[in-house]
């Protein structure tokens, strides 16, 4: 109820907003509204959409994935942590444009250029949260593994994993708005498709309902994504936590 | 099965750099079935000496001989639970042979038979030591180890406790060994009471004690107890603090 009635403000703001500015530079909602549904019946908007969230995909699953691993090895492992710190500091540091370029510039106009540049520019958030993830882990309760003689899987299931879910639950958020922001900017500097290439043309044409058309479609799947897979996986992993108030 | 010790020295090195002996000389053997009660004061090196016999510190000077690959059931001091695991979880984590009949008999006697649902989180203390009680007991332990189990409960709660933990520990004649400051948990637990010094720990007096658990009569019991602190008072190194 409190979500209609936000959206619904963002509408009316919009609406008003748009009286003011004029319709050149800010078409009002039922213009944007025309331009996505005639997106939606050509399929241009599925497809696009389609593309992005396939790199995205890939791209997150890809960066997680080797964040977990390096950053659990950095924080159980000091010479690891020692070895890799630099590069971390270096990785986090690095622009997400100069990452981009020079993908295209090695790897040419190519998917995996793309890929690999969107997982470079989240796989050291990702590293750095599962370090802190992995220092944290209760020494205690690794003791009572060993000495309970807990077989390996059951152990890495039972007694590491939970404690490191919220931290990973952190990462993929923050991880997955980075990566959010980063594909759209990778489309746009070399990939013949996706939300990313379409607003790059829209720009270009300065269609602005088209333009807000594929922005506000982006935004919705982002929404939808945050409270059907995100959101829940939190609820899960601290389901057991004291509930507050 | 036989659990002998023979740890000649374990010092700890503190944040602050500085050399800390905690053990300096502690002899002890154990036979299969046999209750032993290492007394002493609180801080003497009594849970220290724990982990090295669970193996869990190889880090000191000496000998531990037990036989290899004994499946040890360990109570820790504090209970050391998975709390994203329910209670049933807990245990079964542990021991996952236990069938269920052997684990409602262990739930109904820890009282513990309406709580198999809840996290550890939502249980009190004594609840929670009981479900580490259940857990160390349903592994079916060679070694079994008991780290102040009822230490800071009510009187009433930690005599339950204790009776409960005798008839557990009656039922399996299972070689262990208890940790405890308090002198009258281990006269009435234990065939054998080791008493240790103050920090850095030495063994002060090895008494066996020969009634078996449940035929001790309380006028036994005070007999013993007396005895055990006029061996206290008598060394050199008063006990101090509690």
């Amino acid at each position: 109820m409190a979500r209609l009635l936000s959206f619904a403000m963002f509408v009316a703001i919009w609406w008003i907003a748009s009286l003011f500015a004029g319709d050149a530079k800010l078409p009002p909602p039922p213009t944007v509204l025309t331009a996505m549904i005639a997106e939606a019946r050509s399929g241009n908007l599925f497809f696009h959409l389609g593309a992005t969230l396939a790199r995205v995909t890939l791209a997150f699953t890809l960066a997680m994935a080797l964040g977990t691993a390096i950053g659990y090895l950095m924080g159980r492992v000091r010479l690891a942590d020692r070895l890799g710190d630099p590069w971390l500091i270096l990785l986090l540091n690095l622009p997400a444009l100069v990452a981009i370029v020079l993908a295209y510039i090695w790897a040419g106009l190519t998917e995996v250029a793309a890929i690999a540049a969107i997982a470079i520019n989240k796989l050291p958030t990702a590293v750095v949260t599962l370090r802190e993830g992995a220092r944290a882990l209760d020494a205690a309760l690794d003791e009572m593994a060993t000495v309970f003689a807990l077989p390996r899987w059951s152990r890495f299931r039972h007694v590491i994993l939970p404690q490191l879910s919220p931290y990973i639950a952190a990462a993929a958020r923050s991880g997955l708005s980075l990566v959010w922001k980063i594909v759209l900017v990778a489309e746009l500097l070399g990939r013949p498709n996706g939300v990313g290439f379409e607003i790059g043309v829209a720009f270009q044409l300065f269609d602005i309902p088209l333009l807000l058309a594929y922005s506000l479609s982006f935004a919705a799947v982002v929404l939808l994504i945050e409270t059907l897979l995100v959101q829940p996986f939190e609820a899960r992993s601290s389901r057991w936590r004291p509930r507050a108030a | 099965m036989r659990l002998e010790v023979e740890i000649a020295s374990k010092t700890f090195k503190s944040a602050a750099g500085e050399q800390h002996d905690v053990i300096a000389g502690v002899a002890f053997a154990l036979n299969a079935g046999e209750v032993g009660v290492l007394v002493g004061p609180s801080g003497c090196g009594k849970s220290t000496m724990l982990r090295i016999l669970a193996g869990l510190d190889p880090d000191f000077q000496g000998r531990v001989s037990r036989p290899a690959g004994a499946r040890i059931g360990f109570v820790f001091q504090e209970p050391r639970l998975l709390p994203w695991r329910s209670v049933e979880e807990n245990v079964r984590l542990a021991a996952p042979l236990a069938d269920e009949p052997k684990l409602s008999a262990l739930f109904e006697i820890l009282e513990l038979k309406a709580h198999r649902n809840h996290f550890p989180g939502e249980l009190s203390l004594g609840l929670a030591r009981r479900v580490a009680l259940a857990r160390a007991f349903a592994v079916e332990p060679e070694f079994l180890i008991l780290d102040e189990p009822l230490a800071s409960l009510d009187a009433a709660l930690a005599s339950r406790l204790r009776d409960e933990i005798a008839m557990l520990i009656d039922g399996r004649s299972v070689m262990t060994l208890l940790v405890t400051h308090d002198v009258d948990d281990a006269v009435r637990l234990g065939d054998r009471v080791i008493l240790l010094s103050p920090r850095p720990a030495r063994v002060l007096a090895d008494l066996p004690i020969r009634t078996p658990r449940g035929a001790r009569g309380e006028v036994e019991i005070a007999a013993i107890k007396s005895e055990i602190m006029r061996r206290i008072d008598g060394c050199p190194t008063k006990q101090g603090g509690s």
